[in-house]
């Protein structure tokens, strides 16, 4: 199944791309950098804590596993949220837009949970390597999901303002990249912080 | 006269129009509302795959490979599907997928100095 796209005004660039969406995917090669930095240093250092708490006491995967599936489905509903103004249907974006928002928050409700939890049970940013490298990595996560939902609200309110219609659809394509980068930063911390550790099995 | 006024008297389409172009066409085979439900149904299906292997007594290597291949898989379904990059201008893909290598040539550039183990 395909479907037309809303009409995109063609601006003379040297490219011929729109340069908003071609910025956009620099920066989201640019945030590869970044976040790959994140996950060595949490990779190298992980196991080279002299102290507890471990991985192994604290990860709570059937937890961890809901809020992956969270933003998950948030890629889904964003995906069909610009699928929606795309056919001009403004109505269903809002809907779509909202149901992103509404996981995006739920997601970082249950990092924000895990973090309490994590705390109580002795890992700080100061307790060891694994605490230090854990916090920063799935900090920043947090932080990039949350200016997401950030984006996606002032996404919502400016369209029952009236202000996006059909023709803009490509402000929803950028948010939808930046957030569709989110997601997919998660499947890889999801896996190699959460589910691959060297203590299991 | 202009190089666009030489270009349309010669009838040579402007670079700026041939990408516009090969955007469009790119464009008009992103996927339906369907196609992304089922790609989401796949995700999921994969997630909970993930899941029960962990919990599965499985070597550890055997457990890491599966991960990692069900991980990747994932990553090339949103990114490929859902970021459009299956659909869209090619250098798109080229600003992102530069960005990959870097981070995995840092990533093993660590290893290499810090002298630690991956997994």
């Amino acid at each position: 199944m395909s479907h037309a796209p809303a009409a995109t005004a063609h601006l003379e660039t040297s490219t011929g791309l729109d340069n908003r969406k071609l910025l956009m995917w620099l920066f989201l090669g640019s945030e590869c950098l970044f976040f790959g930095s994140l996950i060595s240093a949490y990779l190298l250092y992980r196991d080279r804590s002299t102290t507890g708490p471990y991985p192994d006491d604290l990860f709570d995967i059937p937890f961890t596993s809901v809020s992956a599936f969270q933003l998950l489905m948030s890629s889904v509903t964003m995906v069909l949220a610009l699928a929606a103004i795309q056919r001009g249907n403004v109505r269903g974006m809002q809907i779509w837009l909202l149901a992103t928002a509404i996981l995006g928050l739920l997601f970082v409700s249950g990092q924000a949970y895990e973090f309490t939890q994590f705390y109580h049970e002795g890992l700080t940013l100061e307790t060891n390597l694994f605490g230090t490298t854990f916090f920063v990595l799935t900090g920043f996560h947090g932080a990039h999901v949350t200016i997401g939902v950030l984006i996606l609200m002032s996404l919502f309110t400016v369209s029952l303002q009236g202000r996006i219609q059909q023709k803009h659809s490509l402000n929803i394509e950028l948010a939808g990249l930046y957030w569709h980068f989110v997601d997919i930063v998660w499947i890889v911390i999801f896996t190699l912080v959460y589910l691959v550790q060297p203590g299991n099995n | 006269m202009t190089l666009a006024d030489y270009r349309k008297r010669r009838g040579i389409e402007s670079p700026a129009a041939e990408a516009h172009a090969g955007a469009d066409a790119h464009a008009e085979k992103h996927p339906g509302p369907l196609e992304y439900v089922q790609i989401g149904a796949v995700l999921a299906v994969i997630t909970g795959i993930e899941v029960a292997i962990y919990y599965i007594g499985i070597s550890y290597t055997l457990l890491v490979v599966a991960l990692l291949v069900f991980s990747a898989a994932k990553f090339t379904l949103v990114v490929m599907w859902f970021m459009h990059l299956k659909f869209d201008h090619p250098l798109f893909s080229t600003m992102f997928v530069m960005g990959f290598i870097l981070a995995l040539t840092i990533f093993a550039v660590a290893l290499a100095t810090v002298d630690g183990k991956l997994v």
